[in-house]
């Protein structure tokens, strides 16, 4: 409780209503203010003589990171003081503290992975806006609907502001159980730290335990440089596969064999079955004394050289490509034509990944499985057919994914599955003249006015050229 | 309220009508001028006069080493700027020298200091190039936020409360909010010789209400700045280095 503040003060123009918890950085007050409505927090920080020179260096970060972040998955600044009284106020989330379900763990694995799910999609989103958290932890997000909120951006990095945290630190800051281990090498720059922080959280989700434990020094800290953690099957057989997959990838020592960028990890947390599955998926005991040796020889030796790239050029370089494939076409030419097309998209992108789509149309919603005349399920035709095309495409199998959708409305559907999937370019074909061509030309039309990203249209002219026009969407 | 920062003219006209016209579209309404008006470039009458109706519709202008060099002697100067001062000097009528000559070193507003090289001994042109001489800077002054000009490669270098002094490079067109908890030192990069690999004008747009500045670049007609330093019989390099931004 900090001293010298009530319930009822006023403090320029915010009535302070009830103390909340309070941090070891600041003290924390709902308030209210005069016509506005939303819930809202003040957050003060604890100032005192000899306090760690972290707290006003976070209050500081805070105050230039938060009120350039914008969407549901932050909190919505509201005001900050000045030097002589400092404090924030910003949106007051309600929610589910996922701390609070830390006691449940282990949660059964779809929980985790939609959980999962939503903290990826909150992190694309913040790291889209040029922002690492970098202190991702249970505490620091809170469930709110169908999103996740992070809050806390006291020790974030915002890619084209001074780095206070870095300018000010002595040595490598964040929290012992959740920190990345290029971070703990004083490295700030890569989104992907923000996914080994979500890896010790799937990780603690799935087993209730933490991989790396909690701790304290620093000392403890570098231990994740070259201790693998025991895999998550070991501590509880339900695991599957290929939730351990998703969980030791993010949790690898090199960011580079992470995913590329959170979308990629959403990704994959939506899609169990189309997880490409590797030796990490099925182990179940940590790495042998010698491998372990050999890590800790090779990290003490060489400190490698990172890049040190643009936030957005992280994110660039690693986007989720669609190709929209229309089986049904009458010529090979329209599916020869976006084979160049995707391959030229994904040419100089080598983190893309490709997920090929073909919508199949169907008169009205059912729940059973339909079958064609001679009793087969299309489905699998058409994912024989969609594998057959991606023979064009020279991408690697664990960059590729296969999926038939089916729907009364494909365009409609292809628009859904870009958005819900965060696709970054969809590839998609325009039909010539045919009456039956006309109709389906328009899906394509629809999805160019009112799909969430960029659209390269592949339009075939009279001759057996093809030329391809592309839109681009704000 | 929205303050212009204008730093190393430089003689270019090109680059200062643009940017000076990009500045009022953009709405600012008060110019302050860091210094170097004259020198390396083909027009130092036309930026002289330019600065000096800017000046008697209100705004401020320092002086910088260029200008100085025009009265006191290219000194401590090296040979391609010594003979763009000679040359320079011949382009400019006795009202321009005298208005260059009485122009002041430092400006001081509220918690904002102006200066064209460093606060420490303004007159001994010291380039703020690293956290050493920003250090020394910081030391001379106690204006919470100095802006100076000088270098050509904008820099923001920030002393925080527990005495640590960083640089960074600003990401053009991005606001930069000069927080209250610690001090900033703003060096501009210039208007009309840019050296930082990047040929377009560079001006700091200051809005004192929010506390935050940007630092703006504006594309101008390189090509016809440098054809006149070339026409003008000036150092060749002076062209080739408008043109690649170093």
């Amino acid at each position: 409780m900090d001293r010298g503040r009530e319930s009822g003060q006023v403090i320029d123009g915010f009535r302070l209503l009830e103390p909340l918890q309070s941090g070891g950085m600041a003290s924390f007050w709902r308030v209210s203010r005069d016509g506005t409505d939303l819930p809202m927090l003040m957050k003060l920080p604890l100032l005192r003589p000899g306090e760690d020179p972290l707290t006003i260096i976070g209050y500081e970060v805070e105050m230039m990171v938060l009120p350039r972040l914008s969407g549901p998955h932050v909190p919505r600044f509201v005001a900050a003081g000045d030097f002589e009284r400092p404090y924030i106020v910003m949106e007051f989330i309600e929610g589910q503290s996922l701390k609070s379900l830390l006691e449940k763990t282990p949660l059964p694995e779809d929980d985790v992975a939609a959980i999962g799910a939503k903290i990826a999609f909150a992190l694309h989103d913040i790291h889209r806006q040029h922002v690492i958290h970098l202190d991702l932890k249970p505490s620091n997000v809170i469930l709110r609907g169908n999103n996740a909120v992070l809050i806390d951006f006291g020790l974030s990095r915002h890619d084209q502001l001074p780095d206070l945290v870095q300018e000010d630190a002595e040595g490598p800051v964040g929290t012992g159980a959740y920190i990345a281990p290029e971070q703990v090498l004083g490295e700030r720059t890569d989104p992907r730290s923000d996914l080994f922080a979500l890896g010790v959280i799937l990780y603690f989700l799935a087993t209730g335990r933490r991989p790396f434990g909690e701790p304290q020094r620093v000392d403890g800290w570098r231990r994740r440089l070259w201790w693998d953690p025991m895999p998550p099957r070991a501590l509880n057989p339900a695991v599957q596969p290929w939730l351990q997959e998703i969980i030791l990838r993010c949790l690898e020592v090199d960011p580079e064999n992470r995913y590329a960028t959170a979308a990629q990890l959403a990704f994959d947390l939506q899609h169990p079955d189309h997880v490409n599955l590797t030796k990490r998926a099925t182990r179940l005991r940590r790495d042998g004394i010698f491998t372990v040796a050999w890590r800790w020889l090779r990290q003490a030796r060489n400190r490698p050289e990172r890049r040190r790239a643009a936030l957005t050029s992280y994110l660039a370089d690693a986007p989720i490509v669609m190709a929209a494939i229309d089986l049904e076409a009458d010529h090979e030419s329209m599916n020869d034509a976006l084979a160049h097309a995707v391959r030229r998209v994904l040419a100089t992108q080598p983190n893309a990944r490709l997920a090929c789509i073909n919508v199949l149309k169907i008169a009205r919603l059912t729940l059973e499985k339909f079958e064609d005349e001679s009793g087969r399920n299309p489905h699998l035709g058409r994912l024989i057919e969609l594998k057959h095309w991606a023979r064009a495409v020279p991408v690697a199998p664990e960059r590729i994914t296969y999926h038939v959708l089916e729907s009364t409305d494909p365009a409609g559907q292809l628009i859904d599955y870009a958005r819900h999937n965060r696709v970054d370019h969809i590839v998609v074909g325009a039909h010539g003249r045919s009456a039956l061509r006309r109709h389906l030309g328009k899906v394509s039309a629809r999805v160019v006015a009112e799909a969430p990203c960029t659209v390269t249209l592949v339009r075939m002219s009279d001759g057996e050229s093809f030329r391809t026009a592309e839109t681009q969407r704000a | 309220m929205w303050i212009g920062l204008f730093s190393d003219i430089h003689a270019n006209r090109e680059a200062l009508e643009s940017t000076l016209t990009h500045a009022r579209r953009a709405g600012i309404g008060r110019f302050i001028f860091l210094g170097d008006y004259v020198g390396y470039g083909a027009d130092p009458a036309f930026a002289v006069d330019s600065v000096m109706r800017e000046v008697e519709t209100g705004a401020v202008a320092l002086r910088g080493n260029h200008d100085a060099a025009i009265a006191v002697g290219t000194g401590g100067m090296n040979s391609v700027a010594a003979e763009a001062i000679e040359w320079t000097k011949t382009r400019l009528d006795k009202a321009q020298q005298e208005f260059l000559a009485q122009l002041p070193m430092t400006f001081e507003e509220e918690a904002r200091l102006f200066v064209h090289a460093s606060a420490d001994a303004p007159e001994r042109w010291e380039y703020i190039t690293d956290v050493e001489s920003a250090s020394r800077s910081f030391l001379a002054t106690r204006a919470q936020t100095t802006f100076c000009g000088h270098v050509h490669v904008p820099q923001l270098y920030h002393l925080s409360l527990t005495g640590k002094i960083a640089g960074f490079k600003p990401v053009q067109g991005v606001e930069l909010p000069l927080l209250g908890h610690r001090r900033w030192l703003a060096v501009l990069g210039a208007v009309g010789q840019p050296r930082d690999y990047n040929p377009a004008a560079c001006y700091g747009a200051l809005d004192t209400e929010r506390g935050v500045l940007t630092f703006v670049r504006v594309p101008y007609d390189v090509e016809t700045a440098a054809r006149k330093i070339r026409e003008a019989g000036l150092p060749e390099i002076l062209s080739h280095r408008l043109i690649e931004g170093t």
